[in-house]
């Protein structure tokens, strides 16, 4: 049977004035962050004694002052409050990982199957309020079949008896019922449409609900018909998760937060093999892998390392991490401890069952897949490199670098030249042709005689060319390139072309170098 | 033979298990230096080449492709962001043309951001048996690169057997724990050649722990895969018939070349 999901719903309403004295302590003067709306100054948030002075959202802010002197208007800084939500729910991900922003201030919890480890759902939404009220946010919440139920209750239910103080708890199927009394502002849809409901003479929810479905669909959309379905707990709005869901994942909570480095060692340790027993169990292996650590004052640092190929190997799994957190530029800094370590399999993937392969080519290919894979996770994957060759004449598109995890092992290099030939192409091009002074030709088109090159100057023995390369004639402008092969008196050979055609427009041809021959 | 001699042979016979077994050394192909080299490169061992201008890199390059040829494996070239800008990419067009018929697949290049990286990248690749050859290239004569680096190297290339060139770029000789040091700059092409342009060398090697030094000229043949002594080919060739030419040079390079020369 498919589980009743239970979603939690925050709701921080008073976000950006907490953000303000979190950062520097209460003000003297009651409180507000002035935001616009139709041209006008109004108050975007307010702190809850000026909330007591009769001030309120949405007021002109000439009106507030009228009524408050004084007043501490700071303007809104929605960016920072963007980050600060997005902080709570990283802090949030500790209690399950589909955490789902509901901006500019609110948050849901997808808490199907998690409460139990928090003591049940009354607990749980007593755990997370305090905790955040410990923080310095007004936060309020509840706990319901649906997110729009969970929302509109933890918004707007006003009624202190029916919250009593810590959340609104609504049992399995008790949707309809919890948001009956709500107002029609519990639908938080655009004006038009309220006015219409209250024009027909609807107040609450449950009067709403009391119509035909048919009728709302008719004269109000069909998207708010399914909003009321959500709202009653008789259809489901799935949540968008923050971050991609792990496949699996494998975690460890500590009462008192663990600080010591062989402490979080031997916990990533049990992770790696209670991870690896999962994914034995699902015949898969883990091609990313991921390690959240949850500091008990609410920072969260995350690692990811990739596997080339799918890992389920404890002591593998542990050395990649490992790798990766040697490799971290700031290391984990533990401060004052670690409340809970998690272990994603943040993407998995089937393999053969048996993965013991006595074939000693296949091994010597999964060590050095391993070696690579370990060196991506240490300097990074774009630092690992292999080449793919492309479909282009142009040398220096000829082949891109791929991160080596990515690429295929027993790829091979197409090969245009006949293989008694001396090489026709460098084996090392410069990043960017770089161009050459001084340059000498006997005639016009000929190859350069000497050239100087980095303040070096180079005398031309022997020469071949030109090769042209023309660009691709859909690509705009594109000049047309002469190669030339030259070895120098001393032997050294080097890749030249000359760009554009002789004269053509006036001035001298521009010669580059691009590549050295060995 | 007593109980613990036995133990200890089959001891010692299992921590060499699944190990490739003992390296024999890599003929470079050019005979003197063979000789010189008492058969060849030996993987498993430091080899320093220092570039003197800029065919030193493709000499480097080379010793690194036979090794990986001997070896297996692919062949890991590690480098820093700075030898990239100032020396040129890797280009593997170039490289697969240097050696057709190698069947290592396409180098892997590990770009680090400085000296320290290449040698914990280094440490990491050398301890796997399973890469054909590792090029480590270092600019320069940094600190950091000094007796016990370079020892440390040695060590670790030698209990995996893998190949092991370090390319000094614009350095002046240090001392180090290599096994063979050379010195290496382009040669120019014969003058008389129409189909110049194969890769050749002046090396001079002037460190060798088991053995003799030497000037040597060398040319490298792509089709073999093998470096080929270019003045032996030089002398003869030109007015001599073919079939002195392989009476008295059996080689199977020279062989080969023997159609193109005659």
């Amino acid at each position: 049977m498919l589980q009743q999901r239970r979603i939690m719903a925050l709701w921080l309403p008073r976000l950006p004035t907490d953000r303000l004295i979190r950062k520097s302590g209460a003000p003297e003067a009651p409180l507000v962050v002035s935001g616009r709306a139709n041209n006008a100054l109004i108050i975007h948030a307010l702190e809850a004694r000026a909330e007591k002075l009769g001030l309120y959202r949405g007021q002109p802010l000439a009106n507030a002052h009228a009524m408050v002197q004084p007043l501490n208007v700071v303007p809104a800084d929605e960016k920072a409050d963007a980050a600060l939500l997005e902080n709570i729910a990283d802090w949030c991900d500790r209690f399950t990982p589909l955490v789902s922003l509901d901006a500019p201030d609110g948050l849901y919890l997808d808490i199907t199957g998690a409460a139990h480890l928090f003591g049940g759902d009354q607990a749980m939404l007593k755990d997370v309020l305090a905790k955040l009220s410990a923080q310095g946010f007004a936060v309020r919440g509840a706990i319901a079949g649906t997110s729009w139920a969970a929302r509109a209750l933890a918004r707007h239910q006003t009624n202190a008896l029916a919250r009593g103080g810590s959340g609104f708890i609504v049992p399995p199927g008790g949707e309809a019922e919890a948001v009956a009394s709500l107002p029609i502002t519990a639908f938080d849809c655009d004006a038009k449409i309220l006015r219409a409901l209250s024009h027909a003479g609807l107040k609450t929810v449950g009067q709403v609900a009391a119509r035909q479905s048919s009728e709302l669909a008719e004269r109000l959309g069909i998207q708010f018909v399914r909003r009321l379905l959500v709202m009653l707990g008789q259809a489901e709005e799935p949540l968008a998760p923050r971050r991609p869901l792990p496949d699996l994942m494998a975690e460890q909570r500590f009462a008192d937060p663990v600080t010591s480095r062989e402490a979080i060692a031997s916990t990533l340790l049990a992770l790696a093999q209670s991870l690896g027993g999962l994914l034995e169990r699902q015949g898969q292996g883990a091609r990313m892998l991921g390690a959240a650590f949850f500091r008990a004052d609410g920072k969260v640092d995350r690692i990811a390392v990739r596997a080339g190929a799918p890992v389920r190997d404890p002591t593998i799994m542990l050395r990649l991490l490992n790798q990766k957190l040697d490799a971290l530029a700031d290391p984990l800094d533990p401060g004052f401890g670690f409340d809970l370590v998690r272990l994603e399999a943040l993407l998995a993937e089937t393999t053969s069952p048996a993965t013991v392969s006595f074939d000693a080519n296949e091994n010597a290919r999964r060590q050095v897949r391993f070696l690579i894979d370990r060196l991506s996770a240490r300097f990074g994957e774009h630092r690992v490199l292999r080449f793919v060759p492309q479909d282009t004449h142009i040398p220096e598109a000829a082949a891109v670098a791929v991160p080596a995890q990515d690429s295929d092992f027993d790829a091979t290099w197409p090969r245009h030249q006949r293989p008694d030939d001396p090489p026709r192409r460098p084996c090392r091009l410069l990043e960017k042709p770089e161009e050459i002074h001084h340059v000498m030709a006997d005639t016009p088109d000929a190859p350069p005689v000497r050239f100087r090159w980095r303040q070096c100057l180079h005398h031309v023995a022997r020469a071949e060319g030109p090769e042209r390369i023309v660009l691709e004639w859909w690509s705009k402008d594109g000049p047309t390139r002469d190669y030339f092969r030259v070895e120098t008196r001393e032997g050294q050979r080097f890749w030249l072309y000359r760009d554009g055609l002789y004269r053509r427009n006036g001035l001298g041809p521009r010669w580059y170098l691009q590549g050295i021959f060995a | 033979m007593n109980k613990s001699a036995k133990i200890a042979e089959l001891r010692h016979a299992l921590a060499r298990y699944g190990l490739p077994p003992d390296r024999p050394a890599v003929p470079l192909g050019e005979p003197r230096a063979d000789a010189v080299l008492g058969g060849g490169l030996r993987r498993g061992a430091l080899h320093e080449v220092f570039a003197q201008g800029w065919g030193g890199g493709g000499f480097a390059l080379l010793l690194a492709l036979r090794l990986t040829a001997a070896g297996g494996g692919p062949l890991f070239w590690v480098r820093s962001d700075y030898a990239a800008l100032e020396y040129g990419a890797a280009a593997p067009e170039g490289i697969a043309a240097l050696m057709p018929s190698l069947d290592a697949g396409p180098p892997v290049v590990v770009r680090v951001a400085g000296g320290a990286d290449a040698l914990a990248a280094a440490a990491d690749i050398l301890a796997c048996p399973h890469v054909g050859c590792l090029l480590l290239e270092m600019e320069g004569n940094p600190r950091l690169l000094d007796l016990t680096a370079s020892r440390r190297l040695a060590l670790a290339a030698e209990e995996s057997g893998v190949g092991l060139i370090l390319l000094r770029e614009g350095a002046h000789q240090d001392p180090s724990a290599a096994h063979t040091r050379w010195l290496a700059r382009a040669a120019p092409s014969r003058a008389d050649d129409d189909d110049w342009g194969n890769p050749r060398f002046a090396v001079e090697l002037v460190r060798h722990r088991l053995g003799g030094l030497g000037n040597f000229l060398m040319e490298w043949d792509p089709q073999t895969g093998l470096f080929v002594d270019p003045l032996r080919l030089r002398l003869p060739v030109g007015r001599l018939a073919p079939s002195v030419v392989s009476a008295t040079s059996p080689s199977d390079a020279l062989m080969r070349m023997r159609g193109r020369w005659a």
